[in-house]
């Protein structure tokens, strides 16, 4: 039970990775119908701007510093090589966020440099005891903060003018400007928050770890997360992120016994698997809406 | 071609012929086409007879001059053009999106090298030496894959089988490195298979180098596999894949049978993937699991994208200039000398090769859609309506 309990929690700080990361690709999903491949490298390029900040600033400055400086990243990602494909078939954007994905990845990548760096967190490989189940504190860092993001972030949507703007875009594009929105203004917001989520994300997955290059490829475990939940739904990666950060702790713990016969631990493959189970009863994943084919 | 000839004594198609003679070419208008045939024809106009006539005698000629180094690129070049043809196939001419190329090109290379591989040896073989069997049922094993695929693809569309591919990927990668018996497990890899042509080992070198008759077996693979290619792609066939891209519920309306004709485009893919898969090792003699990562998918995706998105042609030159892309980049540091070589020192050449795949794919993405292929079309149009400007 303590064993379960742990790989739960595991699972939980994992999970909440996740999410921030599924979070981004939903909101870029809603504003430009484009799933964007570049969050990867947003996210290891967060992560190693924060490793070379704290030392100077402290972690929490760092962490916000690099946020906002990812951010303007993607900003400036959207401006110069997305914005110029709008209209363009969806394919052909998804695939220029493959290369931009590919040349930001490479720069970040030339500063993780040949010594171990990490990201300079409070929390290293703490432990705290509750109810005798061993929990990081990494991962609590990871689920509060995550838990806080999303509030904070289904709060932009609701209460502001610019989440409204959001909603009108993501509902019909051409009603809302129409009423006055500068979609325009959308998709850069959009991206600056996919970024944003993105930085977060990478500071959480290489908490307590030193960053290395294959950091990106946590990032990836988020699309099965956005098809599970369904491309077009907050709550679905905030639940579909959770879901298989879980399943995957669980499966990783687990696998020595269930699976005996194979020598390499599962756990690395568990979301794609969960993913193509999905998709096979309900080929808009489990909060996505059902598309609707018009002549 | 036999139809090219002209004849004094004809003036117009059918004016003292019946009507079931086979429409002529009328000579000096190579584009003024009288049937639908004609036009469709494999090469349509004499330049293009000459000018494939030309390439393929210069290709076959290549090996007798060039050094056995660049050889064994340009050969590695030749084999992804069978595996970018395959995926052009899939992407540029049925429109569905795959990252998962790599898988199938693995699924080939194992099957391949399983075959080809010594019974006695350390790992799986079944000692079927002689290539073309081993190239074929390659080819089978990975389209056989394709078939189980192809249910998902019919169930989703767009950005959603992307990303199911995606996962393709790396699931077939857990797997390759999973069976240790077949694949000798990750980091460690297994012998390539050895390709043996009518009992001549290719590899050993005797009046000509191992790299001059590896080239040559790539290149008759690629005439075959282009042929196949284009012939599928102005078939009946490829003009459902070409219906389905376009508009797949008009398609339906019209009578295309959208699941049939998107299992088709899926087998079809796989089968070129297969091959390249068991051609693409034999020039290093060794690979393992890691090999058929994303990367290799996207360097696809590039090859297709930069060479041009439904053309045969492109496909093959943009297979070649990915290929020679490690090439090219570490010739740069003699001009850019910011550029180091060194791989502890930044920029250094293996970054400038990665990042120059994702420059390459936003600026053709950007600035020229139709990718090489369309690079060459606008040369051609400049001196066809030379000297005017359209």
């Amino acid at each position: 039970m303590t064993e379960l309990l742990t790989a739960v929690s595991i699972g939980a700080g994992n999970g909440s990775v996740y999410a921030l990361l599924a979070l981004g690709f939903v909101i870029i999903y809603k504003a430009m119908s484009v799933i964007s491949f570049a969050q990867p490298a947003f996210m290891l390029s967060g992560a190693v701007l924060v490793s070379h900040l704290s030392p100077r600033m402290g972690f929490v400055a760092a962490v916000v510093v690099g946020t906002i400086a990812i951010a303007v990243v993607a900003l400036v990602v959207e401006r110069v090589a997305v914005r110029p494909m709008v209209g363009k078939a969806v394919f052909v954007i998804a695939i220029i966020t493959i290369g931009i994905d590919i040349v930001v990845r490479v720069v970040a990548g030339a500063f993780v440099g040949v010594d171990p760096r990490t990201i300079g967190d409070p929390w290293g490989l703490d432990v705290t005891t509750i109810g005798g189940v061993q929990v990081q504190h990494r991962h609590i860092a990871a689920f509060v903060v995550t838990g806080l993001v999303v509030a904070l972030l289904f709060a932009f949507f609701r209460f502001t003018r610019m989440g409204l703007a959001m909603r009108a875009t993501a509902l019909d594009q051409e009603a809302a400007m129409a009423q006055g929105v500068d979609v325009g203004r959308v998709f850069a917001v959009s991206w600056a928050l996919a970024g944003a989520l993105a930085a977060i994300a990478g500071v959480f997955a290489s908490a307590g770890n030193p960053i290395d290059q294959n950091l990106w490829i946590i990032a990836l475990t988020a699309l099965p997360v956005i098809i599970l939940g369904g491309l077009d739904s907050l709550g679905g990666a905030v639940l579909g992120g959770l879901v298989i950060g879980i399943v995957q702790a669980v499966v990783s713990t687990y696998h020595s016994t269930w699976f005996p016969f194979l020598d390499t631990n599962s756990g690395a493959i568990v979301p794609y698997v969960l993913m193509l189970l999905v998709l096979l009863v309900r080929p808009q994943g489990l909060f996505g809406t059902k598309e609707v084919e018009r002549v | 071609m036999t139809a090219t000839q002209h004849e004094p004594g004809r003036t117009g198609r059918g004016s003292d012929a019946p009507a079931s003679t086979k429409p002529r070419r009328r000579w000096g208008r190579p584009t003024l086409y009288t049937s639908y045939g004609q036009e469709m024809a494999l090469l349509n106009t004499r330049a293009k007879q000459l000018g494939v006539l030309a390439i393929i005698a210069v290709a076959a000629y290549l090996p007798l001059t060039l050094e056995d180094d660049l050889l064994a690129l340009l050969g590695t070049g030749l084999v992804l053009a069978v595996g970018a043809i395959g995926l052009n196939l899939l992407i540029g001419y049925a429109g569905q999106v795959s990252l998962g190329h790599a898988f199938f090109v693995g699924v080939g290379a194992y099957t391949a090298a399983v075959l080809a591989g010594d019974p006695d040896g350390r790992y799986l073989g079944f000692g079927v030496s002689e290539a073309p069997v081993w190239i074929v049922a390659a080819g089978v094993v990975a389209a056989l894959f394709g078939v189980v695929v192809a249910p998902l693809a019919t169930r989703l569309r767009g950005l959603y089988l992307a990303v199911v591919t995606l996962g393709l990927v790396f699931i077939g990668q857990y797997f390759f490195a999973e069976w240790r018996e077949m694949s000798g497990g990750p980091g460690i890899g297994r012998e390539s298979a050895v390709p043996v042509v009518l009992g001549n080992d290719l590899t050993r070198d005797g009046a000509y180098t191992e790299e001059q008759k590896l080239f040559w077996l790539f290149l008759v693979v690629l005439v075959i596999m282009a042929l196949l290619g284009r012939n599928i792609a102005r078939s009946r066939i490829g003009r459902a894949f070409a219906a389905v891209r376009d508009r797949d519920i008009a398609a339906g309306v019209m009578g295309v049978e959208l699941g049939r004709y998107k299992l088709i485009a899926f087998t079809i893919s796989s089968f070129f993937a297969g091959v390249c898969g068991s051609l693409l090792y034999v020039g290093s003699g060794q690979f393992s699991p890691e090999q058929f990562g994303l990367l290799l998918s996207v360097q696809f995706i590039a090859m297709v994208l930069i060479g041009g998105v439904a053309t045969i042609s492109g496909s093959i030159m943009g297979a070649l200039l990915i290929a020679l892309l490690p090439r090219l980049s570490s010739e740069l540091p003699a001009f850019l000398p910011f550029v180091s070589s060194s791989p502890t020192d930044h920029p250094n050449v293996f970054e400038v090769e990665v990042g120059l795949y994702g420059a390459l794919i936003v600026a053709f993405l950007l600035f020229e859609p139709r990718g090489l292929f369309g690079i060459w079309l606008r040369i051609r149009t400049y001196w066809k309506s030379f000297p005017f400007s359209y």
